[in-house]
């Protein structure tokens, strides 16, 4: 028997990811950019409190319990994407356009990809879903050298584009 | 043989010896740190990764940041930092023997010495182990992070503990391959968002796994696994060949635990902690009087509950000292404490603070029964 989970794989599943309480609703995910909390393991650890300018995330005390996603409040800005030390949150927004989500993470590889690069776009377990198109790169002094980087993707690989295979510039050349 | 004299002398200028110098400086004390290294600061320079816990924690800043945070604060302090210095042997009415630069021997009298030696890596022997490539996951990560040199361009680690785990991610940072983690254990150890970015950039994580042998002519070329039963005996026929040049070992740490020996510590054994650990109480003091641990010399953590442990062994040192009145001291250590406790919660938190509570409430136990033999001699 295969054994999912966090704890035998490194990746949450489908259940682990049901359950916690930083998950958006798929009502709040179709209406625009939001953030996905994918915190799973009650570890001592609360910086995306303080960094939600909205006062969107809730960890409280103890400190090891699950952040809690406000997802009215969220506006999907991200802020707590880069302030994560678990790097586990990214922001999705499945109303990006008619064909395509935008899917934003944080990305600590160098080079970092530039606007309108095309790069493979990876799932939570590294497979590469789809080609995404780099829309934006952020990395105000803030994020401390974490950029957060977004990708346009399919529409339906909004819910799996968790990142981006390390960049490397030769895909730029190669591209007309 | 120059001689020195201390209110409090420090061995090892890492997390919680900086800490506790800190601490004890800024109460006025006359301190001296000792490390045989060049550079002060022990692991923390090569942690480029964010930390965890709570702002109160410095969570979210990088560990690099974080020491040299911790320098700034010592020169303002008042300690003094001696680098290049062995402390090779604590002796009788608290006095240190020190070769500095390899070439001055000092006796430092101290009223009171805080150890805050850290860990060394475990070693494993398996065929092949000899050969040049396989290193300790930390001596690769000081060769990335702190020389920036690559050991290899691929790589497999062995073992998934958050060491392993960080390693992984740090060595792919710096542009090697890691072709796979490997971990005998049915579950991953480390933190799953540790585990969760090195899944994302395609890595394996093999659980139940085990490395049988490694191979190369004159250095390490490929390894083979095997997987392991309930048992943890290795599977005939699983094996598997994995090319690679270098075998990284993440297989937990040890303390460096030779000077709390020698000054006469009471030990106990507890394989959470690390193995060995010397006996000590809420003030980080060991059974012998006015001989202070702090750090993972008290059995391994992490470089945030090290940093705390070191301000109690520093404020609890300056206090015995009387630069800091009871009131004083009590309140500053009330808030370590609390933070401290904070750290040993949750999911990973709790067995070590279970091992904790064991080694506090063994020292109580060994203070009762020396109390009944008339007190500690």
């Amino acid at each position: 028997m295969v054994k999912t989970g966090v704890a035998y794989t490194g990746v949450p599943s489908k259940e682990e990811l049901a359950k916690i309480p930083g998950m958006p609703s798929e009502e709040r995910m179709a209406k625009g950019a939001v953030a996905v909390i994918e915190c799973v393991q009650e570890i001592p650890c609360n910086p995306c409190e303080a960094a939600c300018p909205f006062g969107a995330i809730r960890v409280g005390e103890p400190i090891t319990s699950l952040p809690v996603l406000d997802e009215e409040k969220c506006t999907g800005c991200g802020a707590c994407v880069a302030a994560c030390p678990g790097l586990a949150i990214f922001t999705v927004n499945m109303a990006y356009s008619d064909e395509e989500a935008a899917v934003a993470f944080p990305y600590e590889y160098r080079p970092l990809p530039a606007k309108n690069d095309l790069v493979d776009a990876v799932d939570r377990e590294g497979q590469i879903v789809s080609r995404g198109r780099v829309l934006d790169i952020k990395m105000p002094k803030a994020f401390k050298q974490t950029a957060v980087v977004t990708l346009a993707v399919p529409k339906a690989m909004g819910s799996r584009v968790r990142g981006m295979a390390p960049f490397s510039p030769m895909l730029r050349e190669g591209r007309e | 043989m120059r001689k020195m004299e201390a209110d409090i002398a420090i061995i090892g200028a890492g997390s919680a010896g900086l800490c506790a110098a800190i601490q004890a400086a800024e109460a006025g004390a006359d301190v001296v740190v000792f490390d045989e290294n060049q550079l002060p600061g022990g692991q923390l320079f090569k942690q480029i990764h964010k930390f965890f816990g709570s702002r109160e924690h410095q969570a979210g800043v990088r560990g690099f940041e974080i020491g040299q945070q911790l320098l700034e604060d010592v020169k303002k302090s008042g300690a003094k930092v001696m680098l290049d210095s062995v402390v090779y042997g604590l002796f009788a009415e608290n006095s240190l023997g020190v070769i500095a630069e390899d070439k001055y021997h000092y006796e430092v009298k101290a009223k009171k010495i805080i150890i805050a030696a850290g860990a060394k890596e475990n070693y494993m022997a398996f065929p092949g182990s000899t050969l040049p490539g396989v290193m300790g996951a930390g001596a690769a990560q000081t060769m990335i992070n702190v020389n920036r040199v690559l050991p290899g361009k691929r790589i497999v680690m062995l073992g998934s503990g958050n060491v392993g785990l960080i390693v992984s991610y740090q060595l792919m940072q710096a542009g090697a391959q890691v072709a796979a983690v490997v971990e005998a254990a049915p579950t991953i150890g480390g933190y799953g968002v540790h585990a969760g970015k090195i899944r994302r950039a395609g890595v394996p994580i093999l659980t139940g796994h085990t490395i049988k042998e490694v191979y190369g002519k004159e250095e390490v070329e490929g390894v083979i696994l095997a997987q392991l039963d309930e048992k943890w005996q290795m599977i005939p026929g699983t094996e598997q060949d994995i090319k690679a040049d270098t075998l990284c070992l993440a297989v937990g740490l040890n303390p460096m635990t030779e000077l709390a020996w020698m000054a006469g510590c009471q030990f106990t054994h507890i394989p959470a902690l690390g193995g060995h650990v010397p006996l000590h109480d809420h003030n980080m003091e060991t059974t012998k009087p006015g001989v202070y641990v702090a750090g993972d010399i008290t059995g391994v953590e992490e470089a945030s509950s090290a940093m705390e442990e070191g301000k109690l062994a520093g404020i609890a040192a300056a206090a015995a000292l009387g630069y800091l009145s009871q009131e004083e001291a009590a309140a500053k250590k009330q808030e370590v404490l609390r933070r401290l406790d904070m750290l040993r919660t949750g999911l990973f938190g709790e067995k070590r603070k279970a091992a904790k509570e064991r080694q506090m409430a063994e020292m109580v136990g060994y203070q009762a029964v020396t109390a009944e033999k008339g007190g500690v001699k």
